[in-house]
Order: C-alpha cells, then structure tokens, then sequence
C-alpha cells in the first residue's frame, strides 16, 4: 500500500488495543433457583416448562414437566401451588399463574394422548410399592423410568388413594384422575388392589423384593370424645369422603355441622352442600388466621354458602343440637376456654380433626422408628438401611398431594441407588434468582388471567368442577408472565446494551459469551439484564 | 384488553431483542450481523454512552441505506476514542476535520455526492453537545438554512468531557463542571442559560428533528429509519450519559437515560417540518430526585447541606416539560 505524503503508518484496526487489560472486575453468566422452583414440594423445573410454554411448545413443555412429576392435570387441580406464594412477580403485580398453566398442559396432553417417556432398560431388581397415592405413584412412575420393576399394591378397590378418596370430585374429576393414573400403569406395572399388607417384612421375602416404598397414607380419622345421644349421627370426614367416593354417600340430613378448621373440613362441608345439606356450618377452635385450609378454598366453601363458627368448641351432641363453648384465644395464641355456652341446631355432626396412619405392617419391621404415628425417614426418604423407604402422609411432612409426588420422586431416586449400589448425590442447587437481581422494567405489564368461576348457585347441586380451565390464548399469556427469574431467556439485552461489542452471541438456543479481550468490565449487561444471569466477579491478577 | 394480550410477549419491545418476535420485529442491534459500525478495541471509558449511542444510530442507517453510510465527525470525545493515529474503529467511510465546521463538511460531501450522481450514498454528521450546541452551531444552522441533505445527530453528554468536564450550552442547570464548581449561594451550572437544540432545529421548518435515549433502543432505531426516509436537514438529540463528567457508575449508563427520561427532565418526541407529531410517554414516573441523586455532579443538592430549593427548580423543569409535550399519557393521568 502506498502510504500519502506526511504519513509514515498504515491505517489499523483499534482491534490492535485488547481493552480488556483495563478490568478489575469480569461479568460471568450464571444460572440462579427460581423461587418457584425452590418452593415446589414436588421439585418441578417449573421456569423451564414454562420456557417451552411461552413460544407455544406445550408438548414440549409437558414433557419437560413430567420429567419430575406424572401427573400435571391433577397437580394444575389440587396442589395449594406455593411455588405462586414464592413467585417474584407477586412484587410486580401478580403471581404467574402456574397452577393454571400446570393443568392446561395437563389437560391438553389427556386430550391429544401424549404418553410418558419410556421404562428405562431393564435392570432386574424389583420393587415393592405399598399404597398407590400420589407417593406411590410418583415412586412408580419414576422408579420404572429408571428401569426396575414395580409391583403396586393398595387396600382399596381402585387406584389413587386420597386422590380418590379424600379429595371431591368437583375439584378432581375422576375421568381426569383415572386418566393420568392409567398413563403411569401403562409404563408396565403389576397392580395389585385390595390387597392389604399385614406385614411389610413377610410381604417382601415372599415376592424377593430389593426394596420397598412404604406410602400408606394417613387413612384413620382422628376422634374426640364429645357426648352424644345414642340417636346423634357422627362420621369421620375420611369415611365420609370416601364413602361419597364409592357412590355410597351416608344420609346426614340437612343439617350438618363439621368440625375442623382444615382442608378436609370444607372439603366435607362444600360435599354436605352438594348432597343437599341446607346448613353447613363449620367449627373451628381457633379463628381465620390460624386456620388451617387454603384461602382458596375457604373462598370458595364461602361462595357456596358454607358458613363457619369461629372460636368454639363442641361441648355435646344430642341429636338435633350441638352444645358450643365459645373460645377466646390467650397471648400465645392457644384457644381457651370462656364458659359460655351456644346452641347450634344440627342433624349430624363430621369430625374433621386430623388423621392418623395405620402403620401396624412394621410390627416386625425393628429397623423402622415410629414416631408420634408416622415414620422417621432420612432426607432420602430411607427408614431403614435394610431398604425400606417411606413417603407421603405416613412420614412427619406437610400432608399434601404435591408433598407426596416430591417424596415418592426423592425416595425413587434413593432406592435407584439402594438397589444399584451407587451413591450418586443430588447435583448441589444453584443460588436462588432473588427479586433483588431482576431488572423488572423490561418486563410488559400484565395482570394475571383468571380462571373460569363455575356459577355459583350451579356448584351448590352438583359435582360439577368448580375452576374452569384456561384457553391456548390465555394460558399463552399466562406462561409469557414469566420473568424466567434467574435464567437467561435469550432476550439479546447484554448482546446488545455493550458499548465495546464484547457479548457474542452464539444463536438461538445457545446464549451468549463474553469476549474479555475487548470487556472493559463496566457492568451494564449486569444491570440491564431482566432476569438477573449476570454476576460481576473481581478479576484475577 | 383482548388484543393486548394477543400481542404479549414476555419482554414486548423493551428489551434488545426477543425470541418470541419475528425477525423484523426485533431491533437491529439483536442481530449477530450488525454492521457494528464502530468497533472493539475503541477507547472510550467503562461504560460510555456516546460509544453506544453511536453504534446505535450508525448501525440503524446502515441498515436503511443498505450499507452505503457516509459519516463525518466533528471533534470530541467520539473522535478522539475512536480515531487515534493510526488505528481506527469505524468500519464505515468516516471523515474527521475540525470541531466546529462538521455540518459544513456534511454539506460538502453530500454536494460531492450529487455531483458524482452518487444518489443511494447518504451523509451522517455526528458530533457531540459542544461541537453541536457551541462550537459548530453556525455551520450546523447554515446547513438546516440551507435544508442540505444531510442527517446531522448530536451526541448529548451535557458538557466538554475528554478536555477535563468543562461546562457546555447543553449543561444543565445546578450540574457541577470543572467551570461551574459547586461552591457558593448558587452552585453548579446557573439556570436560564443553555440552548435547547432540538427546538431550535424545529423553528428551522427542516424536514425532521427528534430526541431519543439509549435507554430506549427500539425508539431510537425507528427514528434513525424514519430520517432516513426524508431528503434534507434532519436533526437527531441523542441523550448519552457519562459516566466520568456525570460521575455515576459505568454500569448505570442505561438506567441514568432511562431515568432522565421518566423523570421528565429529558424530553422524548419526533417533529416534522416543525410541528411535533409523536412523544414516548412516560412509562413509570419519577420524581427528579431519583435522576439526580445518583450523580456526583448532583452531589451538592444532597446530603449533609442539601438545596432542596434548587430540587424543586429542577422539577419544576420537568413538570414544564410533562406539560409542554404531554409526557403523561391521558389514560395514566385519570388513574393516578
């Protein structure tokens, strides 16, 4: 090149100057824990689901699911979802809507019959299930995957344990329930109804099982002596609900009172409303704010006309009347007595205390600790390192469905290792995706979609499903809520806001990197990025 | 309602780009091949708004004119960083003579071109707050006088930062400089002096003028695609804040712009031939204090002797500016 007059360089690139020798501090990508992720009992990789979701992919993102949990249709129904109570847009406006979002999926894999991921090879070692609830289930389907065979016994005639029998039909429908069952059975699963185990230990030799999942369930209504005349009509709400479930519902008249402050409580009251009850009044020792059952369904119970007694216990039942002592709660918060006494008209009375597990099987099982009724696990869900492991209501635990798919997945993979000798952890959690991180102006605004409300005079008489489900539209909106806390969503911001052109981006599906060549470490990309996938870390000498 | 929702998606069009959007939708700063007009290596500090607005613009008419962008600079910081002897970062033709004579050069060149019949060649001049506001300002109102065809953008970091941060015509009020000095009963930069460009540009009748941030990218692009859709005079105002004049952290370059803006400070519209015909309304208001309080050349309205009598000036041009362009929009006015 011939160089004009007066110049004595060729013309370079400012490529030549490596800014990146200026920085003190270097971004790095990183991937935080959602909260929601963190708060699911059933450890869903719900940001990642709903990643799918959000262009539309909703067989992908059920796939991605029911990687962690097999029964998305019942979950987007009954789980008390805490993953919305961690959710970080609840500081923006609204939690996502994830339960809603859960059951879409659900719904729309029943309807286009998208199966679960095959049995894994198989590995010769065979497994003895004990109670086929959502503990038992979620072990099932995830001890299958990974190739060992299942046997899957239970006392009851038909599968779903507290599924079927202790949650009503008009917030589970069987159709739905039965369906997501049969999708795990199919995997290849020996079922074996109405089959009681009187001795877990015997049970196992007999059929040269290597492990055993204990999930029981808390199937005993608890009881409290209150006096009553020969003539008054007590049930358990265990027994009532499942006498309901078998088509058999007992005749409680038209006035029923139910005591208890928690779910099955107004799951028993909501049910004497549809079988024609008048009166449903509920009684509870404490008041609203200890009370035990979800706001959502105390909303509901509500809306259908149940009513409840705060502050009372019941003193005595003699037939048509119930004898109230009102409470009065002290500084600690414990009810009192007050000695003032109330009468409540009434035809029958449901106890709705607590349950209890029926853990007379591990009479000879002495490797296994009970404990105030339930049995003690590890954090493996392991009782006894001869190979039983336990989950569900029968183990010390929040008694939910959700809790119980979370212990059945978690004991799974213990027995995985039980049976295979191998002691593989569980791969450490990421940090969590804090609200702190996120940079919330990037997000569009959005109030959260609501589901359907059946009419309420409609649910009153019948069975009806009481949350209607989510249109494509609105489930799309919905997923699209999602700020994808603490995982880069491929938003291009970092790529884009560097003023020294130092993120290369590596195309779709393949994120970003930086170029520390050129990086003059000014953090930008750190503050701009939405979803907080960025750290500043000091740079190495 | 109904066809918002249809149209939301996630980030909607405040991030750089977006999965969910179709190509088109998306900024050109979200393609991998963006012409990248000023590239790596550049000396700008940490975090310089100028180096990003820049590539913001030139990149956004590069991509208007199919790649056939000519740019001449006038003096000042995006000069110096980008051009010294004898490396350069512009990957686009790009001329540099003096501080003051930039829009004269761009008149010259786009006279060149016509004479050369050269007709898909467009002309960019670029300079910076002093070389618009001050320096250059009679060439600069010659060349709308004159309508030449030229897009003129002026980079706005409110003062002279690479000689030293000395006050400029675009300096705001109250703002510490090396020649304002925040000391006695009025400091900083005094108030009722100053020029407000973008208004003068319209009282000019040319054929477009508009203010963007680099806080909002995709309004930014449009503009720089809707100015290259006319011939003659256009007038671009780019806020870009400076981390070492303004003294606020390299990494809040965007957040300081964006803050300018929401807090009404920094006006946000488009005019034609003089009349304005868009503005960005303000999408979560501020009070001028959140603006102000993150920059040392602010530090003196705050703590320990604070001036909230001069605060309450500065809002009170802020609330002039809600007022002038309408920066609340009538919906969010009824709610609030």
């Amino acid at each position: 090149m011939k160089i004009p007059f007066a110049i004595t360089l060729d013309v370079g690139s400012s490529r030549a100057n490596h800014t990146g020798s200026w920085r003190v501090e270097r971004p790095v990508y990183v991937d935080r824990l959602p909260p929601c992720n963190n708060a699911c009992p059933a450890g869903e990789n719900i940001q990642a689901w709903l990643y799918e979701a959000e262009s539309g992919n909703y067989e992908a993102a059920w796939h991605k699911l029911v990687e962690e949990n097999p029964l998305p249709a019942i979950m987007g129904r009954v789980c008390f979802h805490p993953c919305e109570t961690a959710c970080n847009r609840v500081q923006v406006d609204e939690a996502v809507g994830i339960n809603a979002v859960e059951r879409f999926l659900g719904d729309l894999a029943l309807e286009n019959g998208w199966t679960l991921p095959d049995a894994g090879p198989d590995t010769g070692k065979r497994i003895l299930v004990i109670g086929a609830g959502p503990a038992g289930l979620s072990a099932t389907y995830h001890l299958r995957r990974l190739g060992h065979q299942v046997r899957l016994v239970d006392s009851a005639p038909r599968l779903g344990g507290m599924m079927r029998y202790g949650i009503p039909a008009y917030r589970l429908p069987r159709a739905v329930l039965d369906a997501e069952i049969a999708r795990v059975i199919a995997m290849g699963v020996e079922v074996q109804l109405g089959h009681v185990v009187h001795d877990v230990e015997q049970e196992r030799r007999d059929g040269k099982f290597d492990a055993v999942f204990l999930a029981v369930g808390a199937q005993l209504g608890k009881r409290v002596d209150i006096p009553a005349g020969d003539s008054s009509r007590v049930i358990d709400a265990v027994n009532f609900l499942h006498q309901v479930a078998e088509d058999d519902p007992p005749l409680l008249g038209r006035r029923v009172v139910i005591y208890g402050g928690g779910d099955t409580a107004f799951d028993a009251a909501r049910t004497a409303r549809r079988l024609g009850a008048t009166d449903a009044v509920i009684v509870y020792r404490r008041n609203r704010e200890r009370m035990g059952a979800s706001g959502e369904e105390f909303e509901q119970a509500l809306g259908e006309g149940v009513t409840v007694r705060w502050l009372s216990t019941i003193n005595k039942f003699d037939g048509d009347r119930i004898v109230l002592e009102k409470m009065q709660l002290n500084s600690e918060g414990f009810p009192e007595p007050t000695g003032e006494f109330e009468e409540l008209d009434a035809d029958s009375l449901v106890l709705a205390l607590g349950q209890d597990t029926d853990l007379s099987l591990l009479e000879h099982a002495d490797d296994v600790t009970v404990r105030d009724g339930a049995v003690q696990v590890l954090d493996s869900m392991m009782a006894s390192s001869t190979g039983i492991f336990a989950g569900g209501d029968a183990v010390p635990a929040e008694r939910t469905a959700t809790v119980a798919v979370g212990h059945g997945k978690r004991a799974a993979h213990s027995i995985d290792n039980f049976v295979m000798g191998s002691d593989a952890q569980v791969k450490e959690r990421h940090e969590l995706a804090s609200f702190e991180r996120l940079n919330t102006w990037y997000y569009a605004d959005a109030p959260r979609t609501e589901r359907p409300e059946l009419e309420r005079v409609r649910r009153q008489t019948n069975f009806e499903e009481v949350i209607g489900g989510l249109t494509p539209d609105n489930a799309l909106f919905e997923a699209r809520r999602c700020m994808s806390c603490g995982n880069c969503f491929e938003c291009d911001n970092c790529f884009g806001v560097c003023p020294d052109n130092s993120v290369i981006k590596l195309g779709e599906g393949m994120r970003y990197e930086f170029n520390y060549d050129f990086c003059k470490g000014c953090g930008i990309c750190v503050t701009e990025c939405p979803c907080g996938a960025i750290d500043m870390i000091p740079e190495r000498n | 309602m109904t066809s918002q929702r249809v149209h939301f998606y996630q980030v909607g069009s405040f991030a750089v780009g977006n999965r969910l959007l179709n190509e088109e939708e998306r900024t050109i700063q979200a393609q991998a091949d963006r012409t990248n007009s000023i590239d790596s290596g550049h000396r700008a500090c940490q975090g310089c708004g100028e180096a990003l607005g820049a590539r913001y613009a030139l990149d956004a008419a590069m991509r208007a004119t199919n790649g056939q962008v000519v740019a001449v600079n006038a003096t000042g910081c995006l000069e110096v960083f980008s051009t010294p002897y004898p490396e350069t970062s512009w990957r686009i033709p790009w001329l540099h003579s003096l501080f003051g004579n930039a829009p004269a050069v761009a008149t010259g060149v786009a006279a060149a071109l016509r004479a050369k019949g050269k007709k898909d060649v467009r002309v960019v001049a670029q300079a910076g707050d002093g070389g618009t506001v001050d320096i250059g300002f009679g060439c600069l109102s010659g060349m709308f006088e004159r309508n030449d065809d030229v897009l003129f953008i002026c980079y706005d970091n409110e003062g002279y930062m690479n000689t030293g941060v000395q006050r400029s015509g675009a300096t705001p009020p109250a703002a510490r400089t090396a020649t304002t000095e925040a000391v006695g009963p009025e400091p900083g930069n005094v108030f009722g002096q100053g020029k407000d460009v973008p208004r003068i540009a319209m009282a000019h009748d040319i054929p477009y003028v508009a203010t963007a941030t680099v806080a909002d990218l995709h309004d930014l692009e449009r503009k720089v695609e809707r100015a290259m859709e006319f011939h003659g005079a256009r007038y671009l105002h780019v806020l870009v804040p400076c981390p070492l004049g303004w003294g606020s952290p390299s990494s809040e370059t965007i957040h300081i712009a964006r803050l300018a803006q929401e807090s009404g400070l920094f006006p946000v519209f488009e005019a034609e031939y003089g009349v304005v015909t868009s503005v960005s309304h303000i999408r979560r208001p501020v009070p001028v204090e959140e603006y102000l309080s993150r920059q040392r050349r602010f530090n003196h309205l705050f703590g320990a002797n604070p001036r909230p009598d001069i605060v309450a000036h500065l809002q009170a041009m802020a609330d002039e500016n809600i007022a002038r362009y309408g920066l609340i929009a009538p919906e969010m006015e009824h709610s609030s």
